[in-house]
């Protein structure tokens, strides 16, 4: 019979695992997890990555191209197509991350969401999950971006170490950004309301950084914005790894980690509203 | 663990702002028994359903499941259950085995049974020929099948299933029957599920509760329920009699609009 492999005694088989893995072995476990099954659905449809690749060919290709023999930019020694490659990745990884809310309200509209929830996965467990899973499908994205770059003669890094840093921050940036959007997923609860709110806070996020410009020459209180805007400090940790730009690694790495942890923390509390 | 029942309310009463959903619901489910909750749309059905599966926090009352509180032991709780939406829940941009994997991994399945659990759990729902196709290109009935591949994965010891056969065509919704009626038969496991379909509940269940504007109206197996009503009485003419006009629920507007807005998307989905 088909059923004699699911038979036992259900409660022994259940008790089987105890109580299951620890609190911080079930953290990394279930963020893997949410991360293969968005490698699996990236390896089962790619037209994602092409369409998406649209937007940033324009902003390298044409703004780039164009303020690169304006020089209108003050970048140093720095061409401005190297100088804007970095923020044009943080900004992929960006536009991936802050509509990954509409995600969730899918997943809430289809069950999907109110399943996850009955499993053993704590909330904040099942949100850096989800971050991180972002965090895959902005990495899918940049890895084009970079490609292109390259081919455009931007000169890019080639240290492992440094490429290898520069996926761990637009990781983390997407992961944050992500995290932001499914607060933003938590509160509003529907998806025309997200749609509607990622696009108001997409733009000044990305204007309110140091992407397309330098800080200095930003006016003061645009300037005051950027210290607070976490994609200040992806985009200052991606130029200094990609491009060799004087950077604070360390501040910038610090900046962001605190701020998926805060976002993590944030959207765990709202998850349940979504399930009500 | 004690030997109790498998579930045990007293006393639950959840409200949503100033409306009472379950108004003091008291059930007990037995140990490897089918358990038929039915009510019209807005008896507190998916509310009950809901806090018993930590999904809802329990506001008043007492609810153990298999022997654990939800309130303190909520991990213990998911840990022990297997959960089917009353949606068509899967993940369309993955294969069947792809999904059922999934929830292998969040149930921490060890890793060297993971494949073979997941094959079992797909052969047993008759989905091996099909494990490694895009689950958004099944049908209705291979989808329900699929999400019950899903809730086994991790031998549950209590399977709860929401409308298990809502939007689905009467072969599909026999399919559905067929695979619990077995499922039980095989493992013995407790299966709680609502329904508005009274020949579901009579199909499949042990017993049923009925249950009409959050409160608990009769509970019985239904053979029993049937004969204490009258020689000649069906389900249905019990559940009419302990819910009066079964409309009354919607026409007050308890949950009535969004239990018809999701039945339609299942349906919808089912195609």
């Amino acid at each position: 019979m088909k059923f004699a492999v699911l038979a036992g005694p259900r409660v022994a088989s259940a008790d089987r695992f105890g109580a299951g893995p620890s609190v911080w072995r079930r953290f990394p476990s279930r963020t893997a997890t949410f991360c293969i099954v968005e490698l699996q659905k990236l390896s089962h449809d790619r037209t994602e990555l092409f369409t998406r690749a649209v937007q940033p060919v324009l902003w390298l290709v044409i703004f780039g191209e164009t303020f690169n023999r304006l020089h209108a930019i003050p970048t140093g020694n720095v061409p401005y197509l190297d100088f804007l490659a970095p923020g044009i990745i943080a900004q992929s990884g960006l536009f991936v991350a802050i509509f990954y809310g509409i995600q969730i309200i899918w997943e809430r509209d289809a069950g999907v969401l109110t399943k996850l929830l009955v499993t053993p996965t704590p909330r904040s467990a099942l949100i850096l999950g989800k971050s991180f899973a972002a965090g895959i499908r902005a990495l899918a994205q940049v890895i084009v971006v970079l490609v292109l770059a390259a081919i455009l003669g931007v000169s890019l890094t080639t240290n492992p170490l440094d490429l290898l840093g520069t996926f761990v921050i637009v990781m983390l940036g997407s992961a944050f950004f992500s995290c932001l959007s499914m607060t933003i997923a938590g509160v509003v609860l529907k998806r025309d309301r997200l749609m509607g709110i990622g696009q108001m806070i997409t733009m000044p996020l990305f204007f309110a950084s140091n992407a397309l410009y330098p800080v200095k020459i930003m006016p003061c209180w645009l300037r005051d914005l950027s210290k607070v805007n976490p994609l200040s400090y992806e985009v200052d940790a991606l130029r200094g790894m990609l491009i060799g730009s004087p950077a604070h690694l360390g501040l910038d790495f610090a900046v962001l980690a605190a701020s998926v942890l805060a976002g993590v923390t944030a959207a765990a509390s709202l998850v349940d509203r979504l399930a009500r | 663990m004690s030997a109790g029942p498998a579930v045990a309310v007293r006393g639950l009463r959840h409200r949503f702002g100033e409306h009472v959903a379950v108004d003091g619901v008291d059930l007990s489910v037995r140990r490897g028994e089918v358990f038929g909750l039915l009510g019209p749309n807005g008896a507190g059905k998916t509310t009950t359903i809901r806090v018993l599966i930590t999904l809802l926090p329990l506001q008043e009352g007492t609810v153990e499941v298999l022997g654990h509180d939800v309130r303190r032991a909520r991990m213990a709780v998911r840990r022990l259950l297997g959960y089917v939406p009353q949606q068509l829940s899967i993940e369309a941009a993955l294969t069947g085995r792809e999904n059922v994997s999934w929830f292998a991994r969040l149930y921490d399945v060890p890793r060297r049974e993971r494949k073979l659990r997941v094959a079992d759990a797909l052969d047993a729902m008759g989905l091996t020929d099909t494990a490694d196709r895009l689950a958004g290109t099944y049908s209705g009935g291979m989808v329900r099948r699929l999400e019950l591949a899903q809730a086994l994965v991790n031998h549950p010891a209590l399977l709860v299933l929401d409308e298990p056969t809502v939007g689905l065509d009467p072969v599909a919704r026999n399919g559905v029957w067929e695979r619990v009626e077995e499922m039980r038969q095989a493992t013995g496991m407790t299966v709680l599920l609502t329904t508005h379909y009274m020949e579901e509940a009579e199909a499949l269940c042990d017993r049923v509760a009925l249950m009409h504007l959050g409160r608990l109206r009769a509970v019985g197996a239904p053979q029993e329920l049937c004969r204490a009503l009258g020689p000649e009485a069906t389900l249905e003419d019990v559940f009419r009699h302990h819910t009066g006009n079964a409309l009354e629920g919607d026409a007050l507007g308890k949950g009535g609009l969004r239990e018809v807005r999701r039945a339609r998307r299942t349906a919808g989905r089912v195609g």
